[in-house]
């Protein structure tokens, strides 16, 4: 297909808190991409960032830091910012280049360095920014939103604490032998099911932490990737959609949804609409996937995604996970890298990362949680303000 | 009782309400109908409609409770927490009128095993936070079943 690119390198800095410069990890992730990929910087004609928000100017200008840090070759660069899809923008950035014939040769960079505890607010009053009226105004944290899904899931489709708990259970066994996860350590349900309430029914083991990580690809074009080596994984479809008015879901960071009063709502919602686009871009659905990296920002979400990604129908995600099909072995594995849950969020390299795990386990290199004879797989995740993410990779 | 400290909203033109009573305090488009919270100002959201003339309208002070879920630890600021911290409910609630889901604090002394997704919900003026010369004030959600404490 021609809306191909390849990926040709990748590369991670471990997940963890290092106290360190996100610079750092960016740098090493995007070293070792460039060693995976056989090339060296002066082949990379175009540097894409993953911005952090954490360092006053837009993630220090992501791109160009990174090219600073790597050292000057006067590299075409850009940066993006998408909250939690940042790294797919900035993978989207890349191939855009790449398919319209700009260049055949690029890196794609994210990095985070996170504080400690909750996710919070930039400092200051802003009255207007929907971010500060959430916390303003009714204390609407991340997880008050991950548990407003959960406990959605209770009530109308009779998920249980020990499905959620379980959902953990299986993320950590995932991510036991994954050199890159910061949490290693196999959990039971009933330590889940010990763990302080954060907000109910979620639970502190059942809510992502912040992290420090990096993640990184060399994508290139598919001319350039069969001169370069026989047989790359490729980039078959990437999404990064906004919703349709009106959405009708609340979301991050609104305190409200639109109505659907005078337009009806979409007949598909947003967050079902977010990996159709890339399955449509690849020509592929669900049934074609091996596995697929979903973002677990609560255990509960990662049922949510089952659905929303068309593994099963609206209620049967419960189902799936106690039938043991989405852990490794079963028959669509869902988080074989130990997900966010194993992670920690790194904000714009998480979408990376995600693509990282994706292409290792297609290489059929996931030592210690291989899915078997991987030939597809699917990542999605959201980030606030309405941006989808979500990309196919296939061999 | 907060008597002899002067109430204010804790946010300007979102909502109406004194003595218990609320309600939200939506937009209307004047070219589509389209209905908005938090009020629009500038330009409908509706994508088919190029209206930018809004009356304020009055929303629905009843729902039914879509979801809901508490905050058992401190949140940072800019929410402002008391001391001690008192963990606090939160619901979201669809307007059956205006088909929107509004989220907002449940009133204090409302145990979250009381509530069930789907039961009816209505809107009342309650206290976000004070300090030492104001009341702060802030629309929360309660059961329609319960009797106001005044
Ligand atoms: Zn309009």
């Amino acid at each position: 297909m021609a809306s191909e690119v390849a990926i040709l390198g990748v590369g991670m800095h471990p997940w963890g808190k290092w106290g360190k410069s996100f610079v750092e990890y960016g740098v090493k992730a995007a070293r070792q991409a460039l060693a995976d990929a056989g090339l060296e910087l002066k082949d990379i004609q175009f540097i894409s960032g993953g911005d952090t928000i954490r360092n006053g100017y837009p993630g220090f200008v992501a791109g160009a830091t990174f090219a600073q840090a790597l050292g000057w070759t006067g590299v075409r660069v850009a940066s993006s910012y998408g909250a939690c899809a940042s790294g797919t923008q900035a993978i989207n950035a890349a191939r855009t280049q790449i398919l319209a014939g700009l260049c055949d040769v690029a890196l794609v960079v994210g990095a985070d360095a996170a504080p400690k505890g909750f996710f919070a607010p930039v400092g200051g009053d802003r009255p207007d920014d929907p971010d500060w009226q959430r916390f303003r105004l009714v204390g609407a944290t991340n997880p008050i939103y991950f548990g407003l899904y959960a406990r959605r899931r209770m009530d109308v489709y009779g998920a249980t604490e020990s499905d959620f708990a379980r959902v953990k259970v299986k993320n950590a066994r995932h991510g036991l032998n994954n050199p890159n996860a910061r949490y290693r350590k196999e959990v039971s349900e009933e330590e889940v099911l010990a763990s302080p309430m954060v907000s109910d029914p979620l639970r502190l083991l059942e809510i992502c932490a912040t992290s420090d990580g990096g993640a990184a690809l060399v994508l290139s074009s598919m001319d350039f990737a069969r001169k370069h080596c026989s047989d790359p994984i490729k980039i078959a479809g990437i999404s990064t959609i906004t919703p349709n008015y009106p959405s009708t879901v609340i979301e991050m960071p609104n305190l409200s949804t639109d109505s659907a009063a005078v337009v009806d709502a979409p007949e598909v919602g947003f967050r079902d609409s977010i990996a159709a686009a890339a399955y449509e871009e690849a020509g592929m659905g669900p049934e074609d996937m091996s596995l697929a990296e979903v973002y677990d920002l609560s255990s509960a979400l990662e049922l949510d995604w089952y659905e929303n990604i068309g593994l099963c129908a609206a209620g049967d995600a419960e189902k799936l996970l106690r039938d043991g099909d989405t852990a490794v072995g079963g028959r669509i594995p869902v988080n074989p890298s130990g997900g966010l849950s194993c992670f920690g969020e790194a904000i714009p390299a998480q979408a990376i990362a995600q693509v990282c795990e994706l292409t290792w386990q297609l290489q059929s290199s996931a030592t210690g949680r291989q899915v078997e004879g991987a030939t597809a797989g699917v990542s999605a995740n959201q980030g606030l303000f309405g941006h989808g993410s979500s990309v196919v990779v296939k061999r | 009782m907060t008597t002899s400290k002067s109430e204010q909203p804790a946010i300007e033109g979102w909502f109406e309400g004194s003595g218990g009573k609320a309600y939200l305090l939506g937009s209307r488009c004047k070219s589509c109908g389209a209905v908005s919270f938090p009020p629009e100002t500038f330009y409908c959201k509706n994508p088919a409609c190029s209206g930018s003339d809004f009356e304020h309208t009055p929303l629905s002070t009843r729902g039914k409770l879509w979801s809901f879920t508490n905050s058992c630890y401190k949140p940072p600021a800019p929410y402002v927490a008391g001391d001690p911290f008192v963990p606090y409910i939160v619901a979201a609630v669809e307007l059956e009128k205006e088909k929107m889901v509004v989220l907002g604090q449940v009133v204090p002394g409302v145990a979250i095993e009381e509530l069930r997704v789907g039961m009816e919900m209505s809107l009342v003026s309650a206290e976000l936070f004070s300090d030492e010369d104001s009341s702060y004030t802030i629309w929360k959600w309660q059961p329609a079943g319960a009797v106001q404490e005044n």
